[in-house]
């Protein structure tokens, strides 16, 4: 099993479970994690599943694509070099756990 | 006490509840649903869904270890037949009721029905549930024609997907456009030529008169002009009805949904409806509006979670809507049925490109194709009442953000 740990804006941190093939978005929300909503079920047209990955982590994950980079060039909350979207991180991770920290507002 | 009770389970329905009790209401909350399946992902369920990307366990939304951490009991396979709005109960299929002190309408809506000759027959289908999704995809899996009656997102999707699946098909629109009710004739065209250079046969202005059938089961769809289509399944996407049977009966306010306010409260002050079952008033679009889709489902359920928890948080969202077809994406924010002018941002001919509209000078709704940066960008000016000229616009070189930015810095 893999692990994500989601970290809030006050330092709450869960630790969730994901089944192989899982994304972090889905394992997000469907364990009630605040502030990723994951609107269009995954399938990159929303932007509400926005997150930051642990920068020592983030070179371990595969690059995004060019559709991903395209919604992250317009995120509500601040993007940053380890802006990602959620929906498109999917388990396994080649780090465990995949620590990602949610950022102040989604829309 | 009796707490909160919840008629429905798919987004509005959980987010209502999920909301209440996020917000503080501390009180019992029970949803109760028709289906027999935990709450899953509507959308896959024309595209990912019918192609195998995913399975039903994919779509499943929320787990039932999730209601129980949230102290959220879960009735499925239970149908409310009836709502006592003076002893405040809600009559079950069972004989059992449920007493409630704030109640949640979140009955979603439901297909409406073609009523020709032959729509009895087996291999006719509608989209709307898993249930349905399961259905279709069992079929498709031995068919070879189809014929999709109706060019609106359903029809479009699953004949996208069934077309990718190697199956011949045929699109009937009454109109004389696809997507009519959604988009401007600019997408309309575009979305034309895609699927008939798929190898759609999409017949505009035509309607289907009656199904002909074999031994019980679909076998031809005859259409006005007597031209005669072979098929082994028809799917029928002709638009969606509120279930709102339950709220009349009830003698709730409704006109084309259940009437609420921008708290998703009803006419009854402890009765709450959510999602595509409502007719609300939508500021953006300045008129009332009935919204099938994710966004209005979510965010109408989290206004009338916060009431719920005596919290205020009126719901004001632009309406949002996608729909993947092939390889485009189409998004589409806010409502363009009025627009007066509009200007098109980046090449149709390449596929990627986005309408602005706009209605006496104001920026009212955007379509993108396969352009969701100025998608998410359109969210923000139109939510922030922000209307770049037809010149930025037209501009491939302009940013949206120093419009942004500059209303941010003016306190807007």
């Amino acid at each position: 099993m893999a692990h994500i740990k989601f970290v809030q804006r006050d330092g709450t941190e869960s630790v969730i479970e994901a089944g192989s093939g899982a994304s972090v978005m889905l394992a997000a929300v469907r364990n009630g994690i605040t502030g990723i909503e994951g609107e269009c079920g995954g399938c990159l047209d929303c932007a509400t599943c926005h997150v930051y990955v642990d920068e020592e982590q983030l070179s371990h994950l595969p690059a995004p694509k060019e559709d991903e980079l395209e919604l992250l060039g317009a995120v509500t909350a601040t993007r940053k070099p380890s802006s990602r979207l959620s929906c498109q991180l999917k388990a396994p991770f080649p780090v465990d756990p995949l620590t990602v920290y949610v950022p102040e507002t989604e829309t | 006490m009796s707490g909160l009770v919840v008629i429905g389970a798919s987004y509005a329905g959980v987010q209502a509840s999920l909301t209440a009790r996020d917000s503080g209401y501390a009180e019992r909350i029970t949803i109760v649903a028709d289906e027999n399946s935990l709450p899953y992902q509507r959308p896959p369920l024309s595209k990912g869904f019918l192609l195998d990307l995913e399975s039903e366990e994919s779509l499943i939304l929320r787990d039932a270890g999730f209601f129980e951490k949230k102290g959220i009991d879960l009735v499925l396979g239970t149908r409310a037949l009836e709502i006592d709005t003076r002893s405040r109960k809600v009559l079950l299929s069972g004989s059992s009721e449920l007493a409630f002190d704030k109640l949640v309408i979140a009955t979603g809506s439901h297909a409406r029905q073609l009523p020709i000759n032959g729509a009895d027959l087996d291999g006719v289908c509608y989209l709307r549930s898993l249930h349905d999704a399961v259905d279709l995809k069992a079929r498709l899996h031995d068919a070879s024609e189809i014929v999709v009656i109706g060019g609106g997102f359903i029809g479009l999707e699953v004949a996208a997907s069934a077309t990718k699946l190697g199956k011949k098909v045929t699109i009937l629109e009454s109109a004389s456009r696809l997507l009519e009710r959604a988009v401007s004739p600019v997408v309309s065209e575009f979305l034309l030529d895609m699927h008939t250079q798929n190898g759609v046969d999409v017949l505009l202005e035509e309607t289907a008169v009656s199904i002909e059938g074999r031994n019980g089961r679909v076998a031809a769809v005859l259409c006005g002009n007597n031209r005669r289509i072979p098929a082994d399944i028809v799917l029928i996407g002709i638009g969606g009805l509120p279930n709102d049977q339950l709220a009349k009966s009830a003698d709730l306010k409704c006109t084309n949904g259940i009437v609420v306010d921008d708290h998703g409260r009803s006419s009854v002050s402890n009765i709450f409806a959510t999602g595509d079952c409502t007719s609300h008033y939508n500021v953006f679009a300045r008129e009332w509006l009935r919204l099938e889709s994710v966004q209005n489902a979510q965010d109408q359920a989290k206004a009338a979670g916060l009431a719920i928890a005596g919290d205020t948080g009126p719901y004001e969202s632009v309406p949002r809507f996608w729909s993947d077809q092939y390889d485009a994406k189409l998004q589409i924010v806010g409502i363009s049925r009025n627009f007066d002018s509009q200007v098109v941002r980046g090449s149709i001919e390449n596929g990627k490109f986005s309408v602005f509209y706009y209605r006496l000078g104001r920026l009212i709704a955007v379509d993108s194709i396969n352009r969701s940066g100025d998608q998410m960008a359109a969210r923000r000016l139109i939510a922030g009442g922000i209307s770049p000229s037809q010149e930025e616009v037209a501009d491939l070189s302009f940013d949206f953000k120093s419009l942004l930015k500059a209303a941010n810095s003016a306190g807007a």
